[in-house]
């Protein structure tokens, strides 16, 4: 056994409105430049639907992820070592820009700069790739709220098998449509076929947080990993020709602050905290024989926190006392494997996705009383399940590789928690029966209804800060702030303002981020001289520093 | 042996060699983060994938086609019992294919570059003058092939440049063959030292970084923070003053 400490997200469907506030200041923190126009390292896609890039469940097409072969070991689907470096010369699978999207801006300067006339000036869409005038036929949500399902709604991967495999129609009228959201970020899988992918040996999964990054110096551009990656949430810079991909936001998650994606969803529906894993076994659950044995493969490489054998081995693998104590508090832990509420996406790409997510249940309820049912009784709840307007097996092609039994288990535990948690609210007697028929207690269920419906800040995000010894390396360039121009890194230099070096941006930022975050009042950094980082301003007072001192009087 | 012989076959092909390896040094410890192919794959692929190939694997031959002529002496292959005229012919036939390939892979991939509105709009003026380049060298080199077919005392390399090359090695350059080698071989030789000088400053640097040891390594990559950026020295604009 060797243990390893992975930071992990489990994501609350039911909660997700689809409001795409986690795509737009994720997109604003980190891919708002030139070149990755078209990168959303988080997106929300509306299912039933296409995803984004178009399609990119599609394995057959796409060739993402892992397969086992005849002698059960695992190879990449698109091929391993030698085959990737006979393709290297051009990636006979590399998805187009179209079918991401083309991006696109407005000829803004013509609704001022238009002549005066009868008609009123229009900005027409211009492409970023271009330059030339463009019509706008698909983005990163074109579909979303099923928009244009019945035409788009069809060529959904997974709408195709269950209606190859069992017939079962998914209905794009309106009066039987049903759709869902699903936000998706980098799935940080513990085993990662895009690192596999990679020729340079660029990208890599930090051994502390098992967070999958890319070495900007060392990424040459083969373009290997977006081929790699079944969830194709590696995106190729089209402009300095390197890969990027979701970052879990690290500079924040070393700080102990959650991404931002998680900090600014307004459902409060993301979870972060830290599994403990068992690095061994890894290859071997992902090779095991059955696809619908994969979840539970992925589920058994989790140990759990509070053993102390566990204890004992990551003690000795080096996992500092507050990360285990941080994972043994850690709620992604909970909703996964001791609740066992929240599945994996897609089990079978063999990657072993550390992004969790629990199943929408909600229509349910308003459907059963719309019939004239109670709707909130078990017996009821756990009756409708099967007759869910989202079909269950479309649920089970996203998170169990098909297997409708899981996805069941999970839908009858929220129904019980509703059940059970309405006799707790109307002050009746607590039917522990209905904890037992869902295999959990009352207590639990209380428990696992305070995770999720009340949701504090400091229970969905258990985030445990860098090592204590190495905090200084944080700071860029391992100085402090005594020394390169004095006190506060004014940022002003010899030549006047702006001249000499940078701030270091972890001291600016990230510090006065948290600050500012955790704080109730103004945060005054106290310098005389010091400025305020406008992005970073949080509209409260009127900071020392964010006018230039007067001239003198 | 005249000066301007001195100068080009003397002189030119050591600054080469220090250009080439220092600008590479230069470039690895300065420009990581622009070390990269540049791909172009992006925007169009159905192009790039039969000519990049072409290009690229036929070049590949033509890398291991000079290799054998220019390291190989002929005494060597003379002692094997190939005749003059069955190493043309292996030569010429081996060349002209790889050759010929390599030319109509960088045609197609020229053409595409041209005429793909985005790649065209990526295209930097760096790279139109290394395609001027690479491109001359393989016309010239593909001419010099052909010509060895003629046969001729002037046309068999491996009398004049070839010794040439190898004199290079050991710093006592043998001039006197190289100046009697045929005008096509003389282009071919400054085009090429031409192109290797350019080299460092193009996109060309990425066959410097093919990844072979992609062969080798495991596959999932583990990495320790520690050994990230944060204890890396500080890059580019980020130095201290003073």
């Amino acid at each position: 056994m060797r243990v390893m400490a992975q930071m992990g997200m489990v994501m609350n469907l039911d909660k997700c409105i689809g409001c795409h506030t986690c795509s737009v200041t994720c997109k604003q923190t980190w891919t708002n430049r030139s070149g990755v126009e078209y990168a959303w390292f988080n997106n929300v896609e509306t299912r039933p639907g296409q995803g984004y890039p178009r399609r990119y469940e599609d394995q057959e097409r796409w060739k993402g992820g892992w397969v086992r072969n005849r002698r059960g070991r695992l190879t990449l689907k698109a091929g391993g070592r030698v085959r990737k470096l006979l393709s290297i010369f051009a990636n006979p699978v590399l998805p187009n820009i179209r079918d991401y999207y083309e991006p696109w801006t407005y000829d803004y300067e013509m609704l001022t700069d238009a002549p005066l006339g009868d008609d009123f000036p229009v900005a027409q869409p211009k492409s970023l790739l271009t330059g030339e005038p463009m019509a706008v036929e698909w983005s990163a949500n074109w579909d979303d709220d099923l928009g244009g399902a019945p035409e788009h709604g069809p060529q959904d991967p997974i709408v195709e098998r269950l209606r190859a495999e069992s017939e079962t129609a998914v209905k794009f009228t309106y009066e039987q449509a049903f759709m869902f959201f699903l936000p998706r970020i980098c799935e940080h899988c513990l085993n990662p076929s895009c690192v596999a992918s990679c020729p340079s040996g660029a990208m890599y999964k930090r051994a502390e947080d098992g967070i999958v990054l890319v070495d900007q110096d060392q990424c040459r551009g083969w373009r290997m990993c977006v081929t790699g990656c079944p969830y194709k949430k590696v995106y190729f810079n089209h402009r300095t020709g390197k890969a990027e991909k979701c970052t879990f936001c690290y500079p924040r998650i070393e700080v102990g602050l959650p991404t931002v994606c998680a900090e600014t969803c307004v459902g409060r529906l993301r979870y972060i905290g830290l599994f403990l894993y068992d690095a061994d076994r890894v290859t071997a659950a992902a090779s095991v024989e059955d696809e619908h044995d994969l979840y539970e493969a992925q589920l058994d490489l989790l140990l759990d926190p509070a053993d102390p054998a566990v204890i004992a081995q990551a003690r000795r693998d080096g996992i500092a006392e507050d990360w285990l104590d941080a994972a043994r508090r850690s709620p992604v832990y909970k909703l996964a494997k001791e609740y066992r509420v929240a599945l994996p996406l897609h089990p079978e790409f063999r990657t072993m996705p550390m992004v969790w997510y629990i199943p929408p249940l909600s229509p349910v309820v308003d459907r059963l009383t719309e019939t004239g049912h109670d709707g909130e009784s078990a017996g009821n709840l756990f009756g409708a399940i099967d007759a869910l307007r989202i079909p269950i097996g479309y649920l089970a092609e996203l998170f169990t590789a098909g297997d409708t039994a899981p996805v069941r288990r999970v839908l009858q535990k929220l129904a019980a928690m509703r059940s059970y948690m309405r006799d707790v609210s109307l002050d009746r007697p607590r039917d522990e029966s209905i904890a037992t028929a869902v295999g959990m207690t009352g207590g639990e269920l209380v428990e696992m209804y305070r995770l999720l419906g009340i949701a504090k800040y400091e229970e969905r995000y258990v985030i445990p800060t860098a090592y204590e010894g190495d905090a200084h390396e944080l700071e860029e360039i391992g100085c402090s702030l005594d020394v390169e121009g004095g006190p506060g890194m004014t940022g002003s230099g010899p030549f006047g303002e702006g001249s000499g070096t940078p701030v270091p941006v972890s001291v600016e930022t990230f510090q006065a981020l948290r600050e500012r975050q955790t704080s109730e009042h103004v945060t005054d950094t106290g310098q005389p001289g010091a400025r305020v980082n406008l992005l970073n301003w949080d509209g409260k007072g009127r900071p020392a520093g964010l006018f230039p001192p007067r001239a003198s009087r | 042996m005249t000066p301007l012989d001195v100068l080009l076959w003397g002189v030119a092909p050591y600054v080469m060699v220090a250009v080439l390896v220092g600008g590479t040094i230069w470039r690895y410890r300065y420009d990581k983060f622009g070390w990269t192919t540049r791909s172009s794959e992006l925007y169009e692929s159905r192009l790039l994938r039969i000519g990049s190939p072409l290009f690229h694997f036929g070049l590949l031959v033509v890398i291991i086609g000079h290799v054998i002529g220019l390291i190989i002496p002929k005494s060597w292959t003379d002692v094997v019992g190939l005749s003059q005229e069955a190493y043309h012919v292996q030569a010429l036939l081996l060349g002209g294919v790889a050759g010929i390939s390599t030319l109509v892979g960088i045609g197609i991939l020229i053409y595409r570059r041209r005429t793909t509105g985005p790649v065209f709009r990526a295209t930097t003026g760096n790279d139109k003058l290394m395609y001027v380049v690479l491109v001359a060298a393989i016309v010239a080199g593909l001419t010099t092939t052909l010509l060895g077919a003629a046969g001729g005392e002037e046309h068999n390399y491996r009398l004049t440049v070839s010794p040439w090359f190898r004199s290079l090695f050991i710093l006592q350059p043998d001039i006197t063959a190289m100046s009697r080698a045929g005008l096509a071989f003389q282009l071919h030789a400054l085009i090429g030292m031409a192109l290797f000088t350019l080299w460092p400053f193009t996109r060309l640097v990425h066959a410097f970084t093919a990844p072979l040891g992609y062969l080798f390594r495991p596959y999932v990559v583990y990495r320790s923070r520690s050994a990230g950026a944060a204890t890396r020295p500080a890059r580019r604009g980020w130095e201290k003053i003073g």
